[in-house]
């Protein structure tokens, strides 16, 4: 206990912010385990059609999308900790752009699912589970969009500086929360339940 | 740590009140409350609405003693005593248990680990103001929720609301819609709390306060908000599905369209559970400070009493379907349940036993707040082996919702819960405002409360055994219930003076109590290291520690604790 006793030495703590981003991703994700709970209970018992392998296509180009932002957003992140606003600026656009791509192709999806396909959310059990993961799943989505654009403007008008880059690594940490999301969602919905 | 204020690098001086009306006129007492940031005044926020919500939650239960005091009473319409008995529940669980342990953590915590705030003190007043505005969103649908429809009023679909109660078909109107909103909202506000008190302990720990030093209630409430954490967002999932499903069409829990109500269950328990452990584990925190202060001893088995609390955190996420042994679960899906209940036992057997260690050959002080404790020990067994009896499947099969489990859950709440909150009233209020409580008033609300909640709660253990159901508004004279029910409804007017003398007592001694000093109790851990009240910024000097009782090294330089941890 000496080593501990000893109050000349250095007394360093983890940074709140990271912890504080940390802990809310825990909370998140027993959210998205409860509807990924659901959804796993649900599959296979609908009473009625349309059912997954029927109507689900596997979302190429939305997950090329929303995976490559990712590598975007760290990309970003070392420009800024490098001190270069221009290659920054472009990275963290990237990564917004990418972001409104994938809700522009869910939505899409959507609309042929329940234009053509005529599934919506009351259809059967699979359209409530499907609509309400898929939902929350793109919800979050939203939200980081938000979070991203605000650092966007704000990086236009020269606001964001290197000190930053805590703040920055805030929201990419949350941005690889969605997107770890997304391979569940992918894996539940769009593999496994197409092929049951 | 002198009471002067003396300037430290860190050290930022609070803003002076902005708008210039007088101090100490009422607005400027409310412009404070609501533009305040200071995890002080918020936990006292937190607490102050918590015991609001305690008595009209307590007002709501009389109602239903009332009416059950005598067979085929007319007292309450059944849809009446629906309501009531839900939003008493739902009232007590998330509106009084959960704010008032969140003001506790609020408090104390940054003071025990030595900080000026909360790591979040922006967050912190969100998480309670949500909270609050959920409380008065619930208690609003007694006006609002007739509404379009111009059916239903409360909520009155039990505090676990089981679907289909929730359907639409069965629930018209926008009672439930009130219930459930609020409850997301409550969620939010708690899991953000949480999630504050989380990153405060881990971040803002003064300088040698390792995880090994921090004192036990700072332990247990970090477990206490870790099973916040991990179970709230299940309840805001079971709230989004409803909601989903009375607004949109969704069948979840439409057994009539392929969806399961057993379903429903699973997640509501899933959150339910942790949040008997979420509300339990604040009153091991008050027991684990009061009973070595009062005792005169360091706490038992410390690295124990620490793993106890985290293997009972973490053993409580796998039992929540010891509530379901009834609806026809597989045997091996029932074994798993039980075992993994019955596992809660040893963790928590060995916390009564670190407890009574402790007190073992200690000089004992029976003070209120020892005294309250000890009655918390002998009432948190019996709820205790209540609980191990009610976690025998076959047992549970008699017995599930009778009025045995409403007996064995209210000692949990109040025996356990309850005792210990009063105690950390009578142990931290002369911290909070400088003053101590009165003895008297206090050994009258002691004597008064335990009888009235003895009286009220030990003949409806009988009750169960006899058969009687829980949320039936009345019954019929042949049953034999007739006695227990009657000695139950006395029990409450003893619970009540009680209160009347807890209530009083904080109003009294906030003028006329003996004045408390820094440290009346000769205590140990931080928060007795500042004014009482304390400042703002809590410390003027932040502390720096070498052992779990700090406070004894710096009456003790000959003997500190440091040389023998």
């Amino acid at each position: 206990m000496n080593a501990a006793t000893d109050l000349t030495s250095d007394w360093k703590l983890p940074s709140p912010r990271k912890v504080g981003i940390l802990t809310l991703i825990v909370a998140e994700s027993a959210l998205f385990t409860i509807f990924v709970v659901a959804y796993l209970y649900y599959m296979g018992k609908s009473l009625n059609g349309p059912y997954p392998h029927e109507v689900l296509e596997f979302p190429w180009l939305g997950s090329i999308a929303l995976f490559g932002s990712s590598a975007t957003i760290l990309a970003a992140e070392r420009a800024l900790r490098g001190g270069s606003h221009q290659r920054f600026l472009f990275w963290w656009g990237l990564t917004t752009a990418l972001g409104i791509y994938f809700i522009f192709f869910t939505a899409s999806e959507w609309w042929k699912l329940i234009t053509v396909d005529g599934l919506t959310i009351d259809t059967n059990t699979f359209g409530t589970t499907f609509y309400s993961l898929v939902g929350l799943h793109a919800f979050h989505v939203i939200v980081g969009i938000i979070l991203l654009l605000c650092v966007f403007l704000a990086a236009v008008r020269k606001k964001i500086h290197p000190d930053h880059h805590e703040h920055v690594e805030v929201i990419s940490y949350y941005w690889h929360f969605v997107d770890c999301i997304w391979i569940v969602v992918l894996t539940v919905v769009y593999i496994i339940s197409t092929r049951t | 740590m002198s009471q002067e204020i003396t300037v430290d690098e860190n050290f930022r001086m609070p803003p002076p009140e902005k708008v210039g009306r007088e101090p100490g006129s009422l607005t400027s007492i409310v412009q404070s409350l609501i533009f305040t940031v200071d995890h002080k005044k918020l936990g006292l926020m937190y607490i102050g609405s918590g015991l609001l919500f305690f008595v009209l939650a307590g007002s709501l239960a009389a109602l239903m003693r009332i009416q059950l005091a005598v067979p085929e009473n007319k007292f309450l319409a059944p849809e009446t005593f629906n309501q009531i008995f839900t939003m008493h529940g739902t009232t007590m669980v998330f509106l009084v248990g959960m704010p008032i342990i969140f003001g506790f953590a609020n408090y104390l915590v940054p003071l025990m680990i030595g900080a000026r705030d909360m790591a979040f003190p922006r967050l912190n007043a969100f998480g309670f103001w949500i909270f609050f505005f959920s409380g008065l969103l619930l208690y609003f649908s007694y006006l609002g929720a007739p509404g379009i429809y111009g059916a239903g009023s409360a909520p009155d679909v039990g505090w676990f609301a089981y679907s289909p109660l929730t359907a639409k078909a069965f629930s018209r109107g926008h009672s439930t819609d009130y219930w459930t909103i609020s409850l997301l909202l409550g969620g939010v506000g708690s899991v953000a709390t949480s999630i504050n008190i989380l990153v405060t302990i881990f971040c803002l720990r003064c300088k040698g306060m390792t995880l090994g030093k921090m004192p036990l209630f700072v332990w247990m409430n970090l477990v206490m908000v870790f099973l916040v954490i991990l179970a709230l967002p299940c309840l805001s999932a079971c709230q989004i599905m409803i909601s989903l499903d009375r607004y949109l069409g969704a069948n979840f829990f439409d057994t009539q369209a392929g969806g399961s109500a057993t379903l429903w269950q699973h997640f509501f328990w899933i959150f339910g559970h942790p949040e008997v452990y979420v509300l339990i584990m604040p009153a091991f925190a008050i027991a684990s400070e009061v009973i070595p202060v009062f005792s005169r001893k360091p706490i038992f088995g410390y690295p124990i009493m620490v793993a106890a609390s985290v293997s009972i955190g973490f053993i409580s996420l796998g039992v929540w379907a010891h509530h379901m042994l009834c609806i026809g679960m597989t045997a091996l899906g029932n074994t798993f349940f039980v075992i993994s209940t019955l596992l809660v036992a040893i963790p928590t057997g060995i916390k009564i036993f670190n407890w009574l260690g402790t007190m073992y050959g200690g000089k004992i002080r029976l003070e209120l707040p020892m005294l309250f404790c000890i009655m918390f020990l002998f009432q948190f067994l019996i709820a205790g082996l209540t609980g191990v009896m009610l976690a025998i499947a076959p047992f549970n099969w008699q017995l599930s919702d009778s009025y045995f489990v409403v007996a064995h859950f209210h000692y949990v709440l109040i025996g356990g819960l309850l005792f210990t909150i009063f105690a950390g009233i009578y142990y931290w209020y002369p911290k909070a405002f400088g003053r101590m409580l009165d003895t008297r008033l206090g050994m009258a609300h002691l004597v008064l409360f335990t009888i009235g909640f003895h009286l009220t709660f030990l003949p409806q253990h009988f009750l169960g055994f006899l058969g009687m159901p829980r949320r039936i508004y009345t019954y019929q004279a042949d049953r034999g219930w007739d006695l227990w029910n009657f000695v139950s409804t006395i029990g409450v007017i003893f619970q009540a003076l009680g209160l009347l003398f807890f209530v009083a007592n904080l109003i009294y001694s906030y003028w006329k109590g003996k004045k408390a000093g820094d440290d009346p109790w000769d205590a140990w851990t931080l928060e007795w290291a500042t004014t009482s009240p304390p400042q703002e910024y809590n410390f003027a000097e932040l502390p720096a520690v070498r052992s779990r009782r700090p406070l004894w090294d710096a009456k003790h330089p000959d003997d500190p604790d440091w040389k023998h941890e």
